[in-house]
């Protein structure tokens, strides 16, 4: 695990709402190695999800340098920023986000239409997916018709589909009860220890955090301490 | 799943709402495709008549006649070629349906429109039958007329002199159109003028126009500017014009239908911009955070923009097009045997295209523009 994932280096990143400039991270500095797993804790308004937005490039910093995978994302153009986000990250999020005219396993092959995959391609990469997260059964469901951790699997599905090289969770298990929560979050360690992804999770849930393999807190824009898990 | 197959599952979410947008479209389109070629026949359907001929008539109007002894006259002018005239009969189909016929001499009618085909024996028929008379292809299929029929016309203006308005001639012949456009104009009937100036009870000698056939098309403007000065200061002051002017002209009697179809189809469009913008607006609202997450699975705003436009251009491509199909079927069915004989021909296909075209981009390129401006963190937390 010593080859590094993300370099988040000096980093500061303020808004402007309505009249009032909030600033939200002030000079952070965060390295994750590769195949880490990492859960970012703190209060609302700590940054967090900033922090997951800036590193799944998402959003730019107002300074400050991001490298993931070795490369400097921060000053890359909205397009190549679009084309770097396809190639390398995957997205999970609270409320799935999936699309609702498509079915589970349409949902999943939505990220390999900007692939040059062939049809017969795509299908093979989506029915492994799919089983992935043991939802082979599913394939054909639309998202209504699944439950809400039957949801949360197929967004893992499209997160992982495109083989992406950092998973991005947004308090993926906020929506969900314990027992669902514990199965998802038994997947993204899965993912994490035998496919090797490397995950940034957010989390305001501790129990969800024990899965990760470190937990950062997080408070008022800066880096509080580091729990091993 | 393709591209395509993503835009019409996105189209096919609310489908109630789609099919009645469409259903709007569509008639819109339909309605665009019958007034456009009411427009086209009012405006370039006189086009076909070429410039060959001219056609004198009253200066004042052309329903008022003009006295048969100006023919010899205008027959003298340099250039004229051949002269025909024509009495509008006011003609009267059963119980009330009026129908476009005009007492000529036959000879001439045949020298002065070569594009009027029929077998030479039936020209013959027509010169020696006094009681006879010729009618277009469109008419004689429409009443399903044949040669050798009695057929009464009753005239709404002229009796005989017996004082009746009924009057009976013998169907010596069916004339077709040298070509398609010729032929959608077969809708017209003529009587021998011999014989009717003989028998009505009154407007003897009397000619509604004179149709005149040019040696030489480009002196057209130099002969109708002699005859019209010969006639000057007399009693029987003419108006010379080409056959297309007047074709537009009698027309336009009815007012400017160019401008009121415009203005009608402004209307509807304008409609149409209304009802279509906000559907596909009120779509793009109702799924900010599905755009956002399309941007932010590795979508180019460029791709977004390309997918709400081609939701935009396939509501209006499908409901274009099916309501020009109609409007074409429906033209097939009405135009074929009127008088006025509308057609949704290429010319208004090539103007639906051009108008399915410009809706798209008015209803779609500004929710396109921006669903592809959104900002990924602010949509996803619903700001």
């Amino acid at each position: 695990m010593s080859e590094t994932m993300v370099r988040v280096s000096n980093v500061y990143k303020s808004y402007v709402r309505g009249k009032q400039k909030v600033e939200v991270l002030h000079g952070l500095t965060i390295e994750i190695p590769k195949g880490d797993f990492v859960a970012l804790m703190g209060p609302s308004g700590s940054g967090k999800t900033t922090l997951l937005n800036l590193i799944g490039g998402l959003d730019r910093p107002t300074s400050g340098e991001i490298l993931v995978g070795g490369q400097r994302i921060d000053q890359l153009s909205g397009n190549a920023l679009a084309k770097w986000r396809a190639r390398n990250v995957g997205f999970v999020f609270q409320f799935y986000n999936l699309m609702p005219v498509l079915t589970a396993e349409r949902n999943i092959e939505l990220p390999l239409l900007l692939t040059d995959l062939s049809a017969a391609q795509r299908r093979k990469s989506v029915a492994v997916a799919l089983e992935v997260v043991g939802l082979s059964d599913r394939a054909r469901h639309k998202p209504k018709e699944l439950s809400g951790g039957q949801e949360q699997r197929v967004a893992i599905a499209r997160a992982l589909v495109s083989d992406p090289t950092i998973l991005i969770c947004d308090e993926p298990t906020g929506d969900l009860d314990r027992k669902t929560a514990d199965e998802i979050l038994g997947l993204l360690q899965v993912l994490n220890r035998e496919h090797g992804k490397t995950i940034v999770l957010v989390t305001h849930d501790p129990k969800a955090a024990e899965f990760a393999r470190r937990t950062l807190h997080l408070e008022k824009g800066q880096l509080l301490e580091q729990a091993a898990a | 799943m393709t591209r395509s197959g993503f835009v019409f599952a996105n189209l096919l979410r609310k489908k109630t709402r789609t099919v009645l947008t469409l259903l709007s479209v569509v008639t819109a389109f339909l309605l665009f495709g019958l007034l456009q070629a009411v427009n086209v026949m009012f405006s370039a359907g006189a086009d076909f008549v070429g410039a060959t001929r001219l056609v004198t008539q009253a200066r004042v109007s052309f329903t008022q006649s003009l006295p048969m002894r100006l023919l010899p006259e205008i027959e003298a002018v340099p250039g004229v070629e051949q002269v025909m005239w024509q009495q509008w009969f006011g003609a009267v189909w059963q119980e009330n349906t009026q129908l476009f016929f005009f007492a000529t001499d036959p000879a001439r009618l045949h020298a002065v429109y070569p594009e009027y085909v029929m077998p030479d024996q039936q020209w013959k028929a027509f010169e020696e039958t006094r009681t006879g008379m010729i009618v277009g292809r469109i008419l004689a299929d429409k009443y399903g007329w044949r040669i050798g029929d009695k057929v009464p016309i009753a005239s709404n203006i002229f009796p005989q002199k017996n004082g009746s308005k009924a009057w009976i001639f013998d169907l010596v012949g069916i004339y077709d159109g040298k070509d398609e456009e010729w032929q959608r104009n077969t809708n017209l009937g003529w009587i021998n003028h011999a014989y009717f100036d003989e028998a009505t009870l009154f407007g003897t000698g009397l000619a509604g126009t004179f149709t005149l056939k040019l040696s030489n098309p480009d002196q057209a403007a130099q002969i109708a500017q002699t005859i019209d000065s010969k006639f000057e200061n007399s009693p029987d002051e003419t108006k010379t014009q080409t056959e297309k002017d007047f074709n537009l002209g009698f027309f336009k009697q009815i007012g400017d239908i160019g401008l009121i179809v415009r203005w009608i189809l402004f209307a509807v469009f304008f409609t149409l911009l209304l009802v279509v913008g906000n559907t596909i607006a009120q779509s793009v609202r109702e799924r900010i955070p599905e755009l956002a997450i399309l941007k932010t699975l590795g979508f180019t705003d460029g791709n977004v923009l390309g997918f709400v436009l081609a939701e935009a251009a396939a509501m209006c491509v499908i409901g274009g097009l099916l309501g020009l199909g109609l409007a074409t079927l429906i033209g097939i069915k009405i135009g074929g045997g009127g008088n006025f004989p509308i057609a949704v021909d290429h010319r208004v296909w090539i103007t639906g295209v051009l108008a399915i075209v410009g809706l798209s981009l008015a209803v779609g390129l500004l929710p396109a523009l921006r669903a592809s401006r959104l900002s990924i963190v602010d949509a996803l937390a619903g700001r």
